[in-house]
């Protein structure tokens, strides 16, 4: 176990621990310090301007970019810092990313299929087959995510508001413990926002769910704590109502 | 015909329109030719001359080695610049076989030196030239060499994530080094005369036209046994995930796929076929030397592909086929304008036909699908009675 001075120490229930971690790209510092933790079953809600280190934060905890100094912890002892991506996402993390990421050319369904939760190794793809159950699961997704019409058509021809449904359906049909979501959304009409909302409210409890949004009704509708990210650390932490009054809140993002 | 079970497990071949009628027409090519060669007489207009099955068996090849590279480009995005290294290896290790077979009737009647080592005063047989007198060893060879320098490269290459026109590069390098290397006459590999003067295989004289049938037809065979295994893998749900990290391989690995074991597999199982491709052709042109590495060898397998259609397995295929047929053509009409045709092909490919011949066969096959359906609805939208015949159709 790593010895944390600054803060708490960190506990099985909490599901993502990250304390003091700070990334710089060529001398830029785009984390600073950075701490947070998400609770097991917890939905929490992140804002902050652009450029303010949310996808980075992202990164690092997913292993795509290794953070200079801190630590990151999964379900209380995983250390994050020493896995690499598909390492994490088989350790029970998903993430949508910002850019709406599907594979565009292979269907719907088979979008589904590769996502699916079960084993990543070449030899067993080489001879796989879909099980009855599992084609039972990917049907149930399609539907939770509206796309059962679409399911033979190519990813690529999605709206851009299927595409972020399609991706969180892959995110969803993973089985992750701590969800990441990017900006989902981006992009959407209103009726669609709500939905994305509702879908993500749902599977809170049995999942742990990260959302990073720019949309202050969405962010509303999830009814969740917030916390504010600025510069590449946290700026305020508590309910929507509390950070929106919140001074400090106030002043950064008046003075963009 | 109708014993073949249509059920799920032949599903990948029934699929595959294209790639079924390529089969097809590559099975009776593989018994016709050499029916109308050794059935037919040399008199008759019918007969296939031994020059033409022998180029032909040599364009077999070559659509071998363009399925290869078609395997790893069209649906991994990895853009292989070097693969004739692997097609030139697996060429060397059969030549050595081949040189091996010859004994005591080279020139200097050595029984265990071929003639370019007695050339060179040596006085005995290299380590790494041990066992090439077995043909079964030579064969693992033909695998194991490109398979083992692809593992390595790749291993190498994959883990550190060099992907793009790094790799491209890099896999460019690679032949080029080898090239030089096989130039050198240490190196005891006949420097740059290569390996030749090959007497006969399996006991066969390769002068004979029934060899040189033979050759080609087991170039038909492992043409379209290597068609069938690379559509079997395109179609599994290993070939999904070689597209997936072709489209967005940042998201196949959060989806939890360690995306370098993938590509490393898909790499080594292209190097192999390539050296296959490159045993079955060096008996058949009766040399292999340096040459054969030369980086510009490498694109011309790139160009073949594109042609062909990228990302269709029998698009390269047709694409090695076509090219190589115009490139006998044009070489011997008007050998000065060859490799700027070559060239010019390339660029008009890349710029008009993106997806090649069979990409353009399929769009316009969809037009004139989409025209007809749409005759068929103007017909029923008009009034019957201004359609005199109509009446008369049953
Ligand atoms: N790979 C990189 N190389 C250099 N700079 C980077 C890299 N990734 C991010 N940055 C910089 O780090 C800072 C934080 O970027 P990040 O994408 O995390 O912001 P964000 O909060 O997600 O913003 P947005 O709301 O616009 O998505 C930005 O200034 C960005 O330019
Ligand atoms: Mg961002």
């Amino acid at each position: 176990m790593n010895i944390v001075t600054q803060h708490i120490e960190p506990t099985e229930k909490d599901i993502l621990y990250v304390s003091g971690v700070s990334v710089s790209f060529d001398g830029f510092k785009a984390l600073n310090s950075l701490s947070l933790i998400v609770k097991e079953g917890e939905m929490r809600a992140i804002i902050g301007p652009n450029g303010a280190g949310k996808t980075t934060m992202m990164d690092v905890i997913t292993g795509k970019v290794k953070p200079d100094t801190g630590d990151v912890l999964f379900k209380g002892s995983i250390d994050l810092t020493h896995h690499d991506e598909a390492d994490i996402a088989n350790l029970g993390i998903g993430r949508k990313f910002q850019k709406p990421t599907v594979i565009e050319s292979l269907t719907v369904f088979e979008n589904l299929e590769l996502a699916l939760a079960g084993p990543k190794g070449v030899f067993n793809s080489l001879f796989h087959r879909l099980s009855g159950l599992q084609r039972d699961t990917i049907h149930k997704t399609l539907e939770t995510i509206a796309l059962t019409e679409k399911v033979n058509e190519l990813a690529g021809a999605l709206s851009h508001g299927q595409k972020q449904w399609l991706e969180i359906g892959m995110l969803m049909i993973q089985e992750p413990d701590l969800l990441l979501v990017d900006e989902p959304a981006a992009g959407m009409t209103d009726h669609e926002t709500e939905v994305t909302a509702e879908l993500l409210k749902s599977i809170t409890g049995q999942h742990s769910v990260v959302v990073v949004e720019h949309d202050m009704d969405f962010i509303k509708a999830l009814e969740s704590p917030v916390t504010v990210l600025h510069e590449g650390s946290v700026l305020a932490e508590g309910s929507l109502d509390a950070v929106q009054n919140n001074e400090k809140v106030i002043e950064v993002y008046l003075g963009r | 015909m109708t014993s073949i079970p249509k059920g799920p497990m032949l599903k990948f071949l029934t699929e595959d329109a294209g790639g079924k009628r390529l089969l097809i027409a590559l099975a009776v090519l593989t018994v016709a030719v050499p029916f109308f060669n050794l059935a037919v007489p040399e008199s008759s207009a019918f007969h296939v001359s031994t020059y033409t099955v022998a180029l032909l068996g040599k364009y077999l090849c070559y659509g071998l080695l363009a399925l290869a590279v078609d395997l790893i480009w069209g649906y991994c995005g990895i853009l292989s610049l070097g693969h004739g290294a692997f097609f030139a290896l697996g060429g060397y290790a059969m030549g050595m076989y081949l040189m091996r077979q010859i004994g005591d009737r080279g020139v200097y009647g050595n029984p265990l030196l071929p003639d370019f080592m007695v050339f060179l005063n040596w006085t005995e047989l290299p380590w790494y030239w041990y066992g090439f007198d077995s043909f079964l060893f030579a064969m693992v060879m033909v695998a194991l060499v490109p398979g083992l320098l692809a593992f390595l490269f790749g291993y190498l290459a994959f883990r550190s994530r060099v992907t793009g026109v790094y790799l491209s590069i890099i896999t460019q390098a690679l032949t080029y080094a080898l090239m030089l290397a096989f130039f050198q006459n240490d190196m005891g590999f006949g420097g740059n005369n290569g390996l030749t003067d090959f007497k006969d295989i399996l006991g066969f004289s390769l002068q004979e036209d029934s060899t040189k049938v033979a050759l080609f037809a087991a170039s038909g065979v492992v043409l379209i046994l290597s068609y069938i295994l690379c559509r079997y893998i395109v179609a599994s749900k290993y070939g999904r995930i070689l597209v997936a990290v072709r489209d967005a391989e940042s998201r196949t690995r959060f989806m939890g796929y360690r995306v370098e074991h993938y590509k490393l597999f898909v790499f080594m199982l292209s190097a192999v076929l390539a050296g296959i491709a490159g045993a079955l052709y060096v008996p058949q042109v009766g040399i292999i030397n340096p040459g054969e590495f030369a980086p510009l060898y490498s694109i011309e397998i790139i160009i073949w592909v594109a042609v062909g259609g990228r990302g269709f397995l029998y698009g390269a295929v047709i694409g090695a086929l076509v090219v190589n047929y115009a490139k006998t053509y044009f070489t011997a009409a008007f050998p000065e304008i060859w490799l700027f045709m070559l060239g010019g092909l390339f660029v008009l490919t890349t710029l008009f036909l993106p997806r090649g011949i069979v990409g353009l066969a399929s769009d316009i096959k969809e037009k004139m699908l989409a025209k007809k359906v749409q005759k068929q609805a103007d017909v029923k939208d008009e009034p019957v009675d201004t359609l005199p015949k109509a009446s008369t159709e049953v």
